[in-house]
C-alpha cells in the first residue's frame, strides 16, 4: 500500500504530455465503454424482461434488435422539447444534466481491467505504469458515495421544478428514499472498508485477488465480510437506483411518470440514460467491492489485463441480470414499507454486522485487546459478548418497533372512518 | 375508540363533532349527511386546517384508474384525506339506445357494457326478456349459457389478476394474466365467432350450437389453467411484498358493505356468503355443486384471493357442465321468437315471412315489467325491462355491479396512502363501460 501523501506528490510533480494524453485517453475510452454498455444494458434489460414475460422484445432494429436503443435515442432527439409554463425553466432544464453527470463520474473510480492475479493490476501506457481506470483516487469509495448522493439532486429538482403534482410527489419520495437508503448503503460498505483497510478501489480489488478458503473459493469480500453486507448493499443499492421493487419515484401506476412526467424529448432521454448508467455503475461498484472486480485466473491466450476485462464484465452481467430479474418478478413496495425496511431492518442489521466484524478484528490483534493470550480465544470471547449485546439490542429494537406500531394503531383507531348507516 | 353514528340525531351529531374536534380530521369522508356536514362546518376549526392539503385529480387519463374513472383525492403528503369518485367519462347512453332497438338487437347493445364479461349482460337481458314473453328455453341452451358464462367468469377474473398485478408493480403478471385469458377468448372465438361483444346469448336461447370438438377445447383449457394458477400463487399469493401491499388495505366491514349495496367478491370478502348462483339459482345452478368463496377481513388481499379461488371454482363448475351437457335444441322452437334456419327460407313461404318480420320489426313482447339478475364476476348484474307491448322495450335499465361497487371507494380510500389508492381501485375491479352505460 502506498502512502497517499507521497502518491499525491508524485502525481503532481512531473506533469508532461504523456500524462495529459493518458488522462484524456482514459477519459474518452471510459466514456465510450460506458455509453456502449448502457446502450447494451437497455437492450439487455428489454430482452430479458421480454423473455421473463413471455414476449420476444426488440428484434427489428439491427441484429437481435441491438440498435433499438440507438433508434429510440434518435427518435427522442428529434422530438419536440416541451417545457411546461408553470415550471421553473432554469432548474427544469438543468435537472437532467445534474442527474447525468454524476452517473458518468462515478464510473471513473471503477477499475475495469488489469491483471490482479499475477501482477499488481497495472499496465504500461505511454511509458507509465497505470491502472485501467480513469482516476485512481485514494478516496475512491467516498467519491462513489458522494456522487450517488449528488445524483438524487437531479431527480429532486426535476420533480420540484416541473410545477406539477405527480412529479412533486415523486421528488418528495426521491429525497426521503435517498436519505434513508444512503445510510444503509454507507454502513454496509463500511464492512468492506474494514476488511480492505483502504478506500482506494484498486486496493480493494487487489485484496480480493488472492485465493480464499481451501484454495478454491475466491477471496471475495462477499464471503470475507459474511454475505450480509452484500445483501444489504444490493437492496440499498437497488433502492438508490430507484429500480423495481423500489421504483416509487417513478411508479407508473401511481405517479404516472413520477419525477419525469413533464419531461419530453432529449431531456427525458437524458434521465433515461442516467438511470441505466447508474445501474451499470452500481453493478460495477458491487463487482469491485464484493466480487473482486477484474481479478480472476488467467488462462493464457489473451494478455493478463484483458482477462481482467473479461472477468469484470462477466461478473457485471450476472449482477445486471439480477437487477432485471428483480424488475421482472417483484411487486413494488409502498412508501412507508420502504421506510420501514430501510430504517428498521437494513440500518440496524448493517450496523450490528459492522460492530461484530470490528470486534472480531480487534480480538484478532492480541496487542490491542488482552483478554486471553491466544487470538482465537479472544475471538470467541468477543463473539460471545457481541452475541449477547446483539440479542439485547434486537429485543430492544423489536420492543421499540412494536410499541410504535401499537401507538400508531391506537391513533388510527381514533380516526376510523365515520360510518353512516341510514 | 371508533366513531360510529347510527343516527343523525342532533345530540349525537354534536357528540360526534366533539369527538372529531379532538382528533385530526383525516377520517372525514365526503359522504356525510347534510346535517353532519353543516355541523362540522360550523364547529371550531379542525386540526388539519393548519396543514396544507393538495387536491390531486387522479384520472380520467391515468394508467391505473381502469379506464376513465376520475378520483378527486385530497392529499396530505402521501396520505389520502378525502376522496370522491367522479364518473361519466364513458357515458354513451346505452340504456337510452336500448329503447330504439328491438329485443333481438338488444343483446348486441348490452354486450358492450361490461366489456370484460360481455356474456353476463347478454344473459341478464335475455333472462329478463324471456321472463316477459314467458318462454322456457331448452335445456341444452341453458347449459350452454352456463358453460359460456362460467368460462367468461374465468376470463374476467384472469383479467383482474393481470391488472391487479400490474397496478402493484408486478408488471410481468400483466402479461401472464392476458396470456391465459387469451386461451379462453380463443375458445369464445371458436364458439361465438368473436372475442368479445359476442351477441351469443339471445332471447330464446343461444346464437349457435357448440362447434364440434368443443369438449376437447374445454378440457385443454382446464388442464392448462391449474399449473398456471399455481404459478400465480408463487408469484403473488405467497410473496411477502405482495401480502404487505394488500393485507389490511382498503378494509370494509360487513355493515358498510351491506349499507353501500356492494355485491360480488367485495361483499364476499367481508364474510357475507351472498352469491346469486347459490342464493337465487338461475339457469341450472341448483343442479351443480359448487362452493361460494368467502373472505373474512374484507381487505384487498381477500378480494384478490377470492377471485383467484373463484377461478378454480368456475373450473370445477365447467367440468361438471361438460359432463352433464344435455343434447337437444340450442334455442327455443317458437317461430315468433326464433328466426328460421337459412335452409328453410328457400323452401317455405311461412319461414320467409317469419324471417322478414323478426328482422324488420322484431317480435312483440307482452306488456309488463321484469327484473332478472345474474351473478357477474363483479356482483349482482340485473336487467330491468318495462315493455309497452311493442317490439322495443319502453325502458331498459341495467344494474351494473361496478357502479354500486364504486360507492365503497371513498370509504376504503380514507386514511390510505396514494399507493394504497391504486391497490384499492384495482381490488374493486370496476369496468367503466358498465358504470356509465
Amino acid at each position: 500500500m502506498q502512502d497517499p501523501k507521497q502518491d499525491f506528490l508524485e502525481s503532481n510533480s512531473s506533469l508532461d504530455l504523456g500524462d495529459v494524453l493518458l488522462a484524456s485517453g482514459k477519459g474518452v475510452v471510459a466514456f465510450v465503454v460506458l455509453l456502449v454498455s448502457v446502450m447494451l444494458m437497455v437492450w439487455f434489460e428489454r430482452k430479458v424482461v421480454s423473455r421473463l414475460q413471455n414476449r420476444i422484445g426488440p428484434n427489428i432494429a439491427g441484429p437481435f434488435g441491438l440498435l433499438q436503443t440507438l433508434a429510440d435515442g434518435t427518435k427522442l432527439f428529434f422530438k419536440e422539447d416541451i417545457i411546461p409554463t408553470r415550471s421553473d425553466r432554469f432548474v427544469f432544464q438543468l435537472a437532467p444534466y445534474l442527474s447525468l453527470v454524476p452517473a458518468f463520474l462515478t464510473f471513473a473510480v471503477v477499475p475495469i481491467a488489469g491483471d490482479f492475479s499475477s501482477g499488481d493490476g497495472r499496465v504500461e501506457m505511454f511509458g507509465r505504469q497505470t491502472f485501467i481506470q480513469v482516476a485512481d483516487v485514494p478516496i475512491g469509495i467516498l467519491f462513489f458515495l458522494g456522487m450517488s448522493s449528488l445524483g438524487i439532486y437531479g431527480i429532486m429538482l426535476a420533480g420540484w421544478s416541473s410545477g406539477s403534482k405527480y412529479p412533486l410527489l415523486g421528488s418528495v419520495r426521491a429525497s426521503a428514499q435517498a436519505i434513508s437508503y444512503e445510510a444503509a448503503l454507507g454502513l454496509s460498505l463500511a464492512a468492506v472498508l474494514l476488511v480492505s483497510e483502504s478506500l482506494r478501489t484498486t486496493d480493494i480489488v487487489a485484496r480480493q485477488a488472492g485465493e480464499g478458503f481451501f484454495g478454491i473459493v475466491p477471496n471475495w469480500n462477499v464471503l470475507v465480510t459474511g454475505v450480509i453486507p452484500f445483501v444489504v448493499f444490493l437492496i440499498a443499492g437497488t433502492a438508490e437506483l430507484n429500480r423495481p421493487p423500489f421504483d416509487l419515484v417513478e411508479a407508473e401506476q401511481e405517479l404516472v411518470g413520477g419525477f419525469h412526467t413533464e419531461y419530453s424529448s432529449i431531456r427525458f432521454a437524458l434521465f433515461f440514460l442516467a438511470e441505466f448508467m447508474n445501474t451499470v455503475t452500481m453493478g460495477a461498484i458491487i463487482v469491485t467491492l464484493f466480487f473482486g472486480g477484474p481479478s480472476g485466473p488467467n488462462f493464457g491466450i489473451l494478455p493478463g489485463w484483458l482477462w481482467g476485462f473479461v472477468w469484470f464484465f462477466s461478473k457485471l452481467i450476472v449482477l445486471l441480470f439480477t437487477f432485471v430479474w428483480f424488475r421482472g418478478t417483484l411487486p413494488r413496495l409502498r412508501y412507508d414499507q420502504l421506510m420501514n425496511l430501510g430504517w428498521k431492518i437494513l440500518i440496524p442489521v448493517s450496523l450490528a454486522w459492522l460492530l461484530i466484524l470490528g470486534g472480531i478484528r480487534v480480538a484478532q490483534q492480541p496487542d490491542a485487546i488482552n483478554l486471553t493470550s491466544s487470538a482465537q480465544a479472544n475471538t470467541y470471547i468477543v463473539l460471545g459478548i457481541a452475541g449477547v449485546i446483539f440479542c439485547f439490542c434486537t429485543l430492544l429494537l423489536l420492543a421499540a418497533v412494536s410499541t410504535a406500531r401499537r401507538e400508531r394503531l391506537k391513533t388510527e383507531g381514533l380516526v376510523a372512518v365515520p360510518m353512516e348507516v341510514e | 375508540m371508533t366513531i360510529t353514528n347510527q343516527s343523525t340525531d342532533k345530540d349525537d351529531t354534536a357528540g360526534l363533532v366533539d369527538q372529531l374536534d379532538s382528533v385530526p380530521r383525516r377520517g372525514a369522508v365526503l359522504r356525510m349527511s347534510e346535517v353532519q356536514a353543516a355541523e362540522i362546518e360550523d364547529s371550531e376549526p379542525l386540526a388539519s386546517e393548519n396543514d396544507q392539503t393538495m387536491l390531486v385529480n387522479m384520472g380520467p387519463a391515468h394508467p391505473s384508474t381502469h379506464g376513465v374513472l376520475r378520483l378527486m383525492l385530497e392529499m396530505d403528503g402521501e396520505a389520502v384525506v378525502r376522496s370522491k369518485p367522479i364518473i361519466g367519462y364513458l357515458h354513451t347512453g346505452m340504456e337510452k339506445t336500448a329503447e330504439d332497438l328491438t329485443y333481438l338487437q338488444g343483446a348486441t347493445n348490452v354486450t358492450r357494457m361490461d366489456y370484460a364479461s360481455p356474456l353476463f349482460t347478454e344473459l341478464a337481458f335475455s333472462l329478463a326478456v324471456e321472463k316477459l314473453i314467458g318462454i322456457e328455453v331448452p335445456p341444452r341452451a341453458v347449459w350452454i349459457r352456463m358453460l359460456m358464462t362460467e368460462m367468461n367468469r374465468i376470463s374476467s377474473h384472469l383479467l383482474f389478476m393481470a391488472t391487479n398485478g400490474m397496478d402493484l408493480g408486478a408488471v410481468s403478471m400483466m402479461i401472464y394474466g392476458w396470456r391465459e385469458r387469451e386461451q379462453v377468448l380463443r375458445f369464445f372465438q371458436k364458439v361465438t365467432g368473436l372475442r368479445m361483444n359476442h351477441n351469443y346469448i339471445r332471447p330464446g336461447g343461444v346464437a349457435a350450437d357448440l362447434p364440434p370438438g368443443w369438449e376437447e377445447d374445454v378440457m385443454q383449457l382446464l388442464e392448462m389453467l391449474p399449473p398456471r394458477l399455481a404459478e400465480y400463487d408463487i408469484l403473488m399469493t405467497g410473496q411477502p411484498i405482495w401480502r404487505e401491499r394488500l393485507q389490511g388495505v382498503g378494509n370494509l366491514t360487513q355493515e358498510e358493505a351491506l349499507a353501500l349495496s356492494v355485491t360480488g367478491p367485495i361483499l364476499r370478502s367481508t364474510g357475507v356468503a351472498w352469491d346469486l348462483r347459490a342464493d337465487q339459482p338461475y339457469l341450472a345452478y341448483d343442479e351443480v355443486d359448487f362452493d361460494v368463496v368467502v373472505g373474512s377481513f374484507g381487505d384487498a388481499f381477500d378480494r384478490y384471493a377470492i377471485r383467484l379461488n373463484e377461478i378454480r371454482e368456475s373450473m370445477n363448475l365447467v367440468r361438471q357442465i361438460v359432463e352433464k351437457m344435455p343434447s337437444g335444441d340450442y334455442r327455443v322452437q317458437d317461430t315468433k321468437v326464433t328466426p328460421p334456419p337459412r335452409g328453410r327460407i328457400d323452401e317455405s313461404m311461412e319461414a320467409l315471412i317469419h324471417h322478414f318480420k323478426i328482422f324488420t320489426e322484431g317480435f312483440k313482447v307482452p306488456e309488463g315489467e321484469a327484473y332478472a339478475a345474474v351473478e357477474s364476476p363483479r356482483g349482482e348484474l340485473g336487467c330491468y325491462i318495462v315493455s309497452d307491448g311493442s317490439a322495443k322495450p319502453y325502458r331498459m335499465h341495467i344494474r351494473g355491479p361496478s357502479f354500486y361497487n364504486l360507492q365503497c371507494m371513498s370509504h376504503m380510500l380514507a386514511n390510505s396512502q396514494l399507493a394504497d389508492a391504486v391497490a384499492i381501485i384495482s381490488s374493486v375491479d370496476p369496468i367503466l363501460g358498465e358504470v356509465d352505460r
